[in-house]
């Protein structure tokens, strides 16, 4: 797949920013005033940027209401109803914990589960689709939720609880590479069946229906920097959770040293979180790329 | 909208023979010059003139070499456009309920003012059939002609779509595939039609002839090579004599063995 840098923004902020906001809306931390200002923009902005970079990918952006209309079948749909009920019960349970010092606890909880029901939601759009094997995997909802809930633990100064949601969040990434890597031989698709030819001999992509490329080959069929892939796990595995891991365990005195190892933490996991996303969808290959022989 | 029916009153869609098919691309032009110019928006292109030329096309021929374990190498040209599955990816996934399934005739059509251009239709369809209009920003997908298989304005030989109407080859049928005694569902059973991907689950409506089996090539092909085998199988005469002095003489000869 073509990994459109609008739509890894998009996963990586907003699910860093639910995750965060599902922290707040359960009380971690208890912050109420300037500070809960600070963390409500930090998570909202998170939200927010990423849901507005997720529309540069549309070819019809002013039309991108619409999509609320279908969530009785569209996982898409059900995403932006998700996102914008999340965003408007926690914008009302940050007014206040801002402004009137009061923290609602039930509107809390619910703003919490609307939060993570988008990043699932999210994930449903990927995990869906049979088209791509890699994604078609119930591992794919399992990682954006535990991405979302280490990175939220993390943004919300949990520092207790995040190096071992991270660890967990670490772990389930190591499965999902070595299960995607397996996904597509054990679909079952291949040239063979793409063209019902198989059981008459090999087959073999002669001739392209074009000399040129064309739409479908620029969006599903993404084979530039695939051969980096193994030293791109290293940098994600690495940056995204053994970094911050150690930089919470190591044991530091004053407080702002904490405060900076807090922030190199936040910045490696985001870092890596983005190299896992690139990987996410460069990695990931559609079936259609079978009629041209390619993957 | 974006629910499927459970049930079309009749299940439109395309028989294409991969027998009979000769690969000239009549069906890809045809398509394209009539849906450019009628339903929806037109099929643009980019860079037509220029050094990498690209565009939107509803319909595409892939060229197949199929090795069987023993014996040539065959070649199969096969046409590829939306299939219209009875159990559409393409419908469920579209957020606006843009995509829908025809209950009448089971056609999948895309509604392009309500269309956002997310591209999800186009990831979730195995076939390929679904490209976006980059100039448009809105999902392009074989209508099966909707504008001309019920147009009164035309004559009843061009009410079949477009693609079909030109194939000189024949290799391209156009009927109900949900009445058993229709031709296509004939041809279908006859030929044991087969679908694409049926792992996939689509339950696509389009059916494809497989190929016939071709006769053995035999190694000798023409039967009367033997009765023309040379006299002699090296030359006389002065020519013979010319090989032989050169042969003698110091230094390496290209060619032949001696």
């Amino acid at each position: 797949m073509h990994p459109a840098p609008s739509v890894i923004v998009f996963t990586t902020l907003s699910g860093l920013g639910f995750g965060l906001l599902a922290y707040l809306g359960l009380g971690y931390p208890p912050v109420t005033g300037w500070v809960a200002f600070v963390f409500y923009l930090i998570g909202f902005g998170l939200a927010v940027g990423g849901l507005l970079a997720s529309t540069f990918h549309l070819g019809r952006p002013e039309r991108a209401w619409r999509a609320l209309t279908q969530w009785k079948t569209s996982w898409l749909s059900r995403e932006g109803l998700c996102a914008v009920a999340a965003l408007l019960v926690m914008g009302l349970y940050a007014i206040g914990a801002i402004f009137l010092d009061q923290h609602w606890t039930l509107l809390g909880l619910l703003g919490a589960v609307l939060s993570i029901a988008t990043v699932f939601t999210t994930s449903m759009i990927y995990t869906q689709l049979k088209t791509i094997p890699r994604w078609n995997m119930p591992l794919t909802p399992v990682l954006f939720l535990s991405f979302s809930l280490a990175g939220g633990a993390l943004l919300a100064g949990q520092e207790r609880l995040a190096p071992w949601l991270l660890l967990v969040a670490g772990a389930v990434q190591l499965a999902y590479w070595a299960k995607g890597d397996q996904a597509f031989a054990s679909s079952g698709t291949s040239m063979a069946t793409a063209t019902g030819l198989g059981d008459r001999g090999a087959v073999r992509a002669f001739e392209p229906p074009h000399t040129g490329s064309n739409y479908l080959l620029r969006e599903f069929v993404h084979v530039v920097g695939r051969k980096h892939a193994l030293k791109l796990r290293v940098f994600a595995f690495g940056l995204g959770f053994v970094l911050p891991v150690l930089c919470l365990w190591l044991p530091t005195e004053s407080s702002l040293a904490k405060h900076l190892m807090a922030a190199v933490a936040v910045l490696a996991h985001l870092a890596g979180v983005v190299v896992s996303r690139w990987l996410f969808f460069a990695q990931a290959e559609h079936v259609v790329g079978l009629y041209y022989g390619k993957r | 909208m974006t629910t499927l029916p459970s049930a079309t009153e009749k299940k439109l869609g395309l028989v294409i023979d991969l027998d009979t098919c000769v690969g000239c691309h009549a069906c890809v032009i045809s398509c394209k010059g009539w849906n450019t110019e009628n339903y929806g928006a037109p099929l643009s292109d980019q860079d037509a003139y220029g050094a990498d030329p690209s565009g939107t096309f509803l319909n595409r021929v892939h060229s197949f070499e199929v090795q069987p374990p023993e014996g040539h190498a065959q070649l199969v040209h096969f046409p590829k456009s939306c299939l219209h599955c009875e159990d559409a990816p393409c419908v469920t996934v579209c957020p606006t309920g843009a995509s829908y399934k025809r209950v009448e005739d089971g056609i999948v059509l895309v509604n392009e003012d309500n269309c956002i251009g997310c591209g999800l239709c186009a990831w979730s369809c195995p076939y390929g059939a679904r490209e976006l209009d980059l100039a448009e920003g809105v999902m392009k997908k074989c209508t099966l002609c909707v504008d001309r298989i019920y147009n009164e304005n035309l004559p009843e030989v061009d009410r079949v779509p477009s693609c079909v109407r030109t194939c000189p080859a024949g290799a391209r049928h156009f009927g109900d595939l949900g009445d058993p005694d229709s031709d296509v569902s004939k041809l279908v059973a006859e030929r044991e039609g087969m679908d694409l991907m049926p792992e996939m689950g689509t339950k696509p409506v389009n059916k494809y002839l497989p190929p016939r089996p071709k006769d053995q090539i035999e190694d000798q092909i023409d039967i009367l090579a033997p009765l023309l085998a040379p006299v002699t199988e090296g030359p006389g005469g002065f020519m013979g004599w010319l090989d032989k002095a050169l042969d003698k003489l110091p230094g390496q000869s290209s060619g032949g063995t001696a």
